[in-house]
Order: structure tokens, then sequence, then C-alpha cells
């Protein structure tokens, strides 16, 4: 029954840490649609906007991966040691 | 179906409990590569290139040059052959994967490791323009009651820097694998009931394995791999550069 419970927590745990997903998502949507709006008034900076917009992408996704990293704790070392001690 | 998501394995141990895992291994294997491209693409240089070797090398020299000029400045020229090779080596290290070998990049110990040297740098021209006195006056910036935030900041750097490459590419493996999983689920369960040996051929060639795969192996293994190491040379560029203004 207590295993059970662990894992349960473990699971549930990590599918509620990929909430973290949304707001890299947002954001990054929001990122790239501006940037169109950028070559679209100036196409000869294509290669310069994208530049920018792939870097501000990257350090906007931080915070889904940190989400992410706890999922993956949660779910290849939490039981292990939560098991450990019942 | 197995889904196995193991991290580094260890492959010898050596005497006082040092172990050498297939991170080690790889990375050797990369930087004897590197090495090798490097020898090979320098050897008998001639001042007008005669050969296509030459003009490549050349090249790859200028681009690197123009790149860190052009992010650092002229003042920080020298860092050239740093990033460079900070930048070849991120990019073999993910490249492996795409021979189906551990990627050194998937263990956190690597890019931890590359990201204190990033902060070693950091703190140290934090150091020389301002003097330990005036970076111990920046860390109250802007009342002295922000000291531990900013001391948080200072080391929350180096961490996210290796935990965004790590987990992009711990990531990518993760769902390249988990796809791969589903899709040979999938298989059996759509043409594993057919009759006879039509069931059986189903079984053992799951022919639904065939494209997705390799389309998320081309954006996990190539694209999202390309970026990050090209991120992790171009925040270590821009952190060592403000790290370095007066203010």
């Amino acid at each position: 029954m207590e295993r059970a419970l662990v894992l349960m927590g473990c699971a549930i745990g990590a599918g509620l840490s990929m909430i973290a997903g949304i707001g890299p998502g947002i954001g990054e949507g929001y990122a790239v649609g501006k940037a169109c709006e950028a070559i679209a008034r100036q196409p000869e900076q294509k290669s310069s906007v994208t530049t920018t917009m792939l870097m501000g992408c990257a350090v906007a996704e931080t915070t889904g991966l940190y989400g992410f990293i706890m999922g993956l704790l949660l779910i290849l070392l939490a039981p292990g040691m939560f098991l450990k001690k019942l | 179906m197995e889904i196995e998501v193991t991290g580094a394995k260890i492959l010898f141990e050596l005497p006082f409990g040092i172990t050498i895992t297939e991170t080690q291994v790889n990375m050797w294997i990369v930087m004897a590569v590197i090495a090798g491209l490097c020898i090979w693409l320098t050897h008998d240089l001639k001042v007008k290139p005669t050969s296509k070797r030459q003009i490549v090398a050349e090249f790859l020299v200028k681009t690197a040059q123009n790149f860190v000029e052009g992010n650092m400045g002229k003042r920080f020229a020298f860092f050239t052959p740093y990033i460079a090779a900070l930048f070849s080596l991120a990019l073999g290290c993910c490249f492996v994967s795409l021979l189906g070998m551990y990627p050194p990049t998937s263990d956190l110990n690597t890019t931890l490791g590359w990201a204190a040297i990033t902060f070693v740098l950091i703190t140290f021209y934090k150091f020389k323009t301002n003097g330990l006195g005036g970076y111990l006056k920046g860390l109250t910036e802007p009342i002295f009651i922000m000291a531990p935030m900013n001391v948080i900041g200072e080391f929350s750097t180096p961490i996210s820097m290796a935990f965004r490459m790590f987990g992009n590419v711990v990531s990518g493996s993760i769902i390249s694998a988990l796809v791969y999983a589903a899709l040979a689920s999938a298989n059996s369960a759509l043409f594993g009931w057919l009759p006879g040996f039509l069931g059986e051929w189903a079984n053992n060639y799951p022919i639904l394995q065939l494209g997705l795969p390799a389309v998320l192996s081309l954006y996990f293994d190539i694209f999202s791999s390309v970026l990050q190491s090209f991120i992790f040379c171009m925040l270590t560029m821009l952190y060592i550069k403000s790290a370095a203004e007066v203010e």
C-alpha cells in the first residue's frame, strides 16, 4: 500500500512538474511572432533577427527545462529514495 | 517493449575508486577526432593557399575570429581559441549520439564542468575590472538587504547554463526512446493479430518505426545540438564581456 502511494505521488508530481512547459511555450511563441513582424518590416535584417530570436528562445526555455529535470528526478530517483526508507 | 533510460555506464575502474565512464571515453574519442582534424587541416601551410584544405582551414579560423570579435570586441580577440574549442567540443559531443554512442553532454558533469570554467572567467574579469572591494560592493546593489539574492544570482549563472544544455540533450534522447517504444507497441497492436507469417513478420520488422524517429533525430541531434552549442558559446562570451565592462 505504501509502495503504491509513493509511486503514485511521484508520478503525479512528475506530471504536475511539466506544467512548467506552459510558460516557455507562450513566451517563445510571442518572441517568434515578434520576430516575424520584424522580418516583415525589415527583410534585409533577417539573419540577425533570427539569431537573436533563437538565442532568446533558448534562454526562455530554461525554466521549462528546470521543470523537466524535476520530473526526471521524480520518476528516476525519488521512488528509489523513498522506497528505501519504508 | 522495454524502455531503458540510463546514465553513463561505468566501463572500468582505476585504483583509489576512480571510475572511468562512457562519458570520459566518448569525450576522449571526440577530442582525438578534433585534434586529428586540426592537425590534418593545418599541416604544410603555404603563404599563398594552393590546396582546398588550406582554404577551408582559413575560412574556419576567419569565421571564428569574426564571430568572437563581433560579439566581444577587438579587446577580447584572444578568446577566439577558447570559444572555438568549446564550440567544436560541444558540437562533437552532441553529434556522437548520431553514431548511437552515449553523448557526453547528456551527463551533467560535462556541462557543469564547462559552466564552471565560464564562472571562473566571469569572476576573474569582475575582480580585474572592479577590484575585490568593487566586486563585494557590487553584491550589495541596490541595497545591502539584497546581498543574499545577488550571491544566489552569481551562482545561478553557471548552473542555469549547465542545466540548459544537459536538459536539452537528455530530453531529446528520452523523447526519442519513448517515441521508438510507442511506435513498436503500436505496430504490434495494429499488425500483430494478422494470421500466420504476416503477424510474425510485422512483429519482427516494425515498419512503423521507419519515418518518425529519423525526423526526431534530425531535430534533436542536429538542429537542437547546434543551437545549444552556439548558445553556450554565445552566453559565455556575453557574460565575460559584461563582466569586464566598467560600471
